[in-house]
């Protein structure tokens, strides 16, 4: 999911590292105040190169010959605090870009964004914190249900941030105007993928974490660590609240685009009003705008079926000439730039000849 | 090789690049690191048809490639995983944008072709420099470089120690990895019984590690930010290296000068 620096607008850039960055100078500010900074560094260190080796493990998935990778953003966020995962986050992304060219050092603000803050933030107070402290399960016994929430914090949490993450490169892309694939279109395609991948990552994230909760569940946060029963209960109503409120928000931003784009749900309901359609489904094609008589859907699926324009024999001299100039000019650069490569050369195999 | 013995070389490799001698590495970090940030922001603000203005920013990197001593082609090779993904974003251009923008003698080509291009070598663009930068630039330069441009010292820090532990913890995997193959040849990755059981054993023994980490931090007299000797100070060839090196920019993006050369020649 990481992005590169040529997807993005400058200004698209700035506005996520703009973000980014008071989101870490929150959390750099929240760890200060709690005075924990220099005694959560060195764990905060250590876990982050864990997660990023971690990354690197393949892990098979039942039935299938693919393989999952773990979700770091929940597994830091439940073992670190969310400002402390998300410090780490960045961290780990920042030296995927400068050394692993994954994602580049303009869209670092996007990628944090997409890839830290949701798996950190959102995921840790809208999902984990109020599934730890929910009293689900409540019949299995304190362990298994500390289990059984562990278990489905992970999932849930995985994939929401996925998803929400997988929504924002696609705003973030369609907002650059860089790419010219439809909102609607890139949306389908990313967001599916994501659900699949956010739910293996969640399988492997959660398990890791119920051995971690097995052996040691003071290392877990939110985690109700003595036998009895969990402190400072939310009910199953406050966690269907704000689960609702989250949905929300998310299905609010969604349509706004949604609604602004055109896409193949509307093409399906006014496009394909051919023989009375439209006026069974009661509604009037005219007003909508859309025509669609057959001939025009012929020519539309003649065009997209054409990967090129007619290679026609233009007679514009004038378009011609520009583009030819613009080719010499473009042999010209590539003959500077071996020009400069062999200047370099020559001075280097002198250099190393003197010594 | 596995995945994760690769990265380990890698990681060694850079460092060793990072080390060499040249005009380059001699620059102060924080200056290379406002060049390369620079030459991105220009790089990227081309209008997505402008191929023919962004060739010409090839230049630069390939100088700073020819003059550092670092070769092009292990740039290439190193990201070799990475150079197709960031090819593959404009894959769908062309389906899209139909409309002839330009036409080469008889052949009229679409706009979504020519922003595809434009696309793909904006991406290999911005790669080469990144890569040039940390190719030039050892790691702890780059931190220092960014604790000057006043990133918090916290921040700065956390990138230094993960930056040593990575290699730690990828040897650490490594090993694990190995052992786990050979008592279970014939399996593509770690199986779903030993999902949790598996980085869960080395999360914990990472985290006594990091206790004991803490511990000799402490006894040392850490108090919260490595100090940093033998930080260079500008010099008057690193300001002119950044002044030249923005005037460039400036002049490669507002002035057509491939369309101008071109014209020159014919």
């Amino acid at each position: 999911m990481h992005m590169a620096d040529a997807l993005l607008a400058p200004a698209v850039a700035a506005t996520m590292y703009v973000a980014s960055g008071a989101a870490a100078g929150i959390s750099v500010h929240k760890l200060r105040k709690e005075d924990e900074e220099v005694k959560k560094l060195p764990v905060m260190a250590v876990s982050a190169a864990l997660v990023f080796a971690g990354q690197m493990i393949n892990y098979t998935i039942p039935g299938t010959g693919s393989s999952g990778h773990l979700c770091g953003g929940m597994l830091l966020s439940a073992l670190l605090g969310p400002q402390a995962g998300f410090l780490s986050m960045i961290v780990i992304l920042t030296i995927q870009c400068l050394f692993f060219g994954d994602g580049g050092l303009l869209a670092l603000g996007a990628n944090v964004w997409n890839m830290a803050f949701y798996g950190c933030f959102v995921g840790f107070y809208l999902i984990w914190r109020p599934i730890m402290h929910s009293n689900w399960f409540g019949k299995m016994g304190a362990r298994a249900a500390q289990r059984m929430k562990i278990i489905l914090a992970s999932i849930i949490g995985c994939i929401a941030t996925l998803q929400l993450g997988a929504f924002s490169v696609v705003v973030e892309t369609s907002l650059s105007g860089i790419a010219e694939l439809p909102f609607g279109a890139f949306c389908a395609i990313m967001q599916p993928i994501h659900l699949a991948i956010g739910l293996i990552e969640g399988l492997i994230t959660a398990a890791v974490l119920t051995f971690v909760y097995e052996a040691r569940p003071e290392l877990i946060k939110e985690v109700d660590t003595s036998d009895g029963t969990v402190s400072n209960k939310r009910s199953l109503g406050t966690v269907v609240v704000i689960m609702a409120v989250a949905v929300a928000l998310v299905g609010g931003v969604l349509s706004l685009f949604a609604s602004s784009n055109p896409d193949g749900l509307e093409w399906s309901l006014f496009g394909n009003s051919e023989a009375g359609y439209s006026e069974n489904m009661g509604l009037d094609e005219d007003e909508f705008g859309i025509s669609s008589s057959a001939a025009d859907k012929a020519a539309a699926v003649q065009d997209s079926t054409a990967f090129l324009p007619d290679y026609a024999f233009a007679d514009n001299d004038s378009a011609a000439g520009t583009s030819v100039s613009g080719l010499v000019g473009s042999a010209m650069v590539a003959a500077a730039a071996l020009l400069i490569c062999a200047v370099c050369g020559f001075f280097r195999k002198k250099k190393s000849a003197a010594k | 090789m596995k995945k994760i013995d690769h990265a380990i070389v890698e990681f060694k490799e850079m460092d060793e690049m990072a080390n060499r001698a040249s005009p380059i590495h001699d620059l102060n970090p924080m200056v290379k690191l406002i060049a390369t940030i620079a030459y991105i922001f220009f790089v990227v603000s081309f209008d997505k048809y402008d191929l023919n203005g962004l060739i010409i920013m090839v230049l630069y990197p390939i100088a700073m490639f020819e003059v550092s001593g670092t070769s092009i082609g292990a740039c290439f090779y190193k990201l070799r995983f990475v150079i197709p993904l960031v090819c593959a974003v404009g894959l769908f251009n062309p389906f899209f944008d139909k409309a002839t923008l330009i036409s080469i003698g008889n052949v009229a080509v679409s706009g979504g072709v020519i922003s595809m291009l434009t696309l793909m070598l904006k991406g290999v663009l911005c790669i080469m420099e990144s890569f040039v930068l940390v190719a030039t630039t050892s790691f702890d330069s780059i931190c220092s470089a960014l604790r000057r441009l006043h990133i918090p010292g916290f921040i700065v820090t956390l990138l230094l120690l993960t930056y040593r532990y990575i290699s730690v913890m990828m040897e650490e995997v490594s090993i694990m990895t190995d052992a786990y193959m050979l008592r279970a040849p014939n399996q593509k990755g770690i199986q779903f019984s030993a999902w949790g059981s598996f980085l869960g054993q080395l999360l914990l023994r990472s985290m006594d590690r990091a206790e004991d980490l803490y511990s000799s931090m402490q006894l040392r007299g850490f108090s919260g930010e490595f100090l940093y000797a033998g930080l260079k100070p500008l010099s008057w060839k690193d300001i002119l290296f950044l002044l030249l090196s923005l005037m460039i920019f400036a002049l490669f993006r507002f002035v057509d000068i491939t369309s101008f050369i071109g014209q020159l020649v014919m």
